[in-house]
């Protein structure tokens, strides 16, 4: 065993040696390499990250959201139908959801307005309560700084704050303002009697859909989004993301599979009558192999875990600052949000086999072809 | 004198323990992150929020999951694409005029 290992060290001493001789070329390989596996190691790192921040956080959205669709569009939902979806068995809770969308003409942005499900978090009447991004936005600088909103020329409409929503709660939270149902009717001046739409509270999740079913035969031209549906739009709406990335770092990519072939499968004449000299000098087949294997292995391990390191360290510690728009996207109030960092080991195994065996495996190949030779026709 | 190989089998093990030290952090953050990943989710719940406030521009930026079918030509019949953000809705699966976003009968009986 001993043997064995002192053997394998002498071969990768030689390979080193060999490296160092095109230490340039080899040098410009590496980084290249490492370049490849940190756009797509941050690729998938965010995205993972992310949409697990959407799978966890969104768990607790309502079970069922029920939405009126009038010529095929979103309309407002009559509060009658509540009593209705309560007797559906297995129902827990039926309630109407306010909420809808008002654009600032101040900074151009949207914001979110809802009057919360939970009445322990309604604010009194001309009070509301701010997302994270507003006050930011809208230059509110101290916490008793009431908002103006103006509807139409010569109109403003004042919210006293309540209370500011944590910046831990961005994601969710950025543009909302939170405010009571009178103020969300006089605001948007909504008769009494409607809602934007009803969420539905199911008992036992394994009902949802039987209750889906129920109250679809009830309401047949409502349409009926579950919290799975929900949930699995943002994964989704991730993984697509994740594809544009990695498609946009598939150039980056290819320049690099056709570099690495180039270097791996086409030896050069120097490498070539270096094989020849080895085998003349007494190697045999197995130990040229095993060095080449050897350089495959060094470079490319240590493109992965350069890339991989780094990659780690630009998605957490410096919020995936060079791809950030790309991979979070833009918006006149974005949130500013930290994701949680997270290693998922099935992805950098992923990431691993198929970086470092197609790269180790291509340069066996042609080794084996030349090693397999006779040194004199090698040579020549 | 250092062999070449102690010095390299150094560095790939430094970057083996950095990458495991990453994953440590991972690890140790995962408490707290949690517990504000929890508060984000009473919010969702207390309020019954359903969408993340990424995209504030348009309705079916903003609340992706509660918008209509055929976001994209809803506003005006040339109204491709909106805002940026639109990037962000995946190609049609299969056909004209179907967004992915959307969910076909068989995803919805899952």
């Amino acid at each position: 065993m001993t043997g064995w290992l002192r053997r394998q060290r002498a071969l990768a001493d030689y390979t080193l040696a060999a490296l160092a001789r095109r230490r340039v070329k080899n040098a410009g390989l590496l980084l290249i390499y490492a370049l490849v596996v940190f756009i797509v190691a941050s690729a998938t790192l965010f995205s993972s990250a992310i949409r697990k921040e959407a799978e966890i956080v969104l768990a607790e959205a309502p079970e069922l959201i029920i939405q009126d669709l009038v010529m095929g569009r979103h309309a407002m939902i009559s509060g009658e139908l509540v009593e209705e979806l309560v007797g559906i068995r297995g129902v827990s809770g039926v309630k109407g959801r306010l909420w809808g969308y008002f654009y600032d003409r101040v900074n151009g942005a949207n914001y979110t307005l809802m009057v919360p499900l939970d009445e322990t978090l309604v604010p009194a009447r001309g009070e509301a309560i701010f997302g994270e991004a507003l006050p930011r936005t809208r230059g509110l600088n101290w916490d008793k700084a009431p908002l103006f909103l103006s509807r139409f020329p010569g109109d403003l409409f004042r919210l006293n704050p309540a209370g500011r929503l944590e910046s831990d709660s961005a994601l969710v939270s950025a543009d909302l303002i939170l405010i009571g149902e009178e103020d969300f009717r006089s605001f948007f001046e909504l008769p009494e009697g409607v809602y934007t739409d009803i969420a539905v509270s199911i008992r036992n999740s394994r009902e949802i859909g039987t209750i889906v079913e129920k109250a679809g035969r009830l309401l047949p031209h409502a349409r009926l989004i579950t919290r799975d549906e929900i949930s699995r739009t943002y994964q989704k709406l991730f993984s697509w993301r994740e594809g544009i990335m990695v498609v946009l770092a598939g150039a980056c990519v290819l320049a690099f599979a056709v570099f690495a072939a180039e270097k791996a499968s086409g030896l050069s004449a120097e490498e070539t009558r270096e094989i020849g000299i080895l085998k003349a000098i007494g190697w045999d087949t197995g130990d040229v192999i095993a060095m080449k294997l050897w350089e495959g292995g060094l470079i490319s391990i240590g493109a992965f875990l350069l890339g991989t390191v780094l990659a780690y360290l630009h998605v957490f510690a410096f919020d995936a600052a060079l791809f950030a728009s790309v991979l979070k996207g833009w918006s006149v109030i974005y949130p500013d949000f930290a994701l949680t960092p997270m290693i998922d080991g099935l992805q950098l195994s992923a990431l691993f086999f198929l970086t470092v065996l197609p790269y180790t495996a291509a340069t066996i190949v042609p080794i084996w072809r030349a090693a397999t030779a006779d040194p004199d026709q090698v040579m020549r | 004198m250092i062999q070449r190989t102690t010095i390299v089998f150094g560095l790939i093990a430094a970057g083996c323990a950095a990458l495991a030290l990453e994953a440590l952090h991972a690890r140790i953050m995962l408490r707290s992150e949690q517990a504000r990943m929890a508060g984000s989710a009473e919010l969702v719940r207390r309020a019954g929020l359903t969408d993340l406030a990424l995209f504030t521009e348009a309705r079916f930026a903003r609340h992706p999951a509660m918008a209509d079918l055929h976001t994209a030509f809803q506003d005006n019949p040339m109204s491709f694409e909106h805002f940026p953000s639109g990037t962000f809705a995946p190609r049609p699966a299969s056909g004209f005029g179907r967004g992915a976003l959307y969910f076909g009968a068989e995803e919805a009986v899952q």
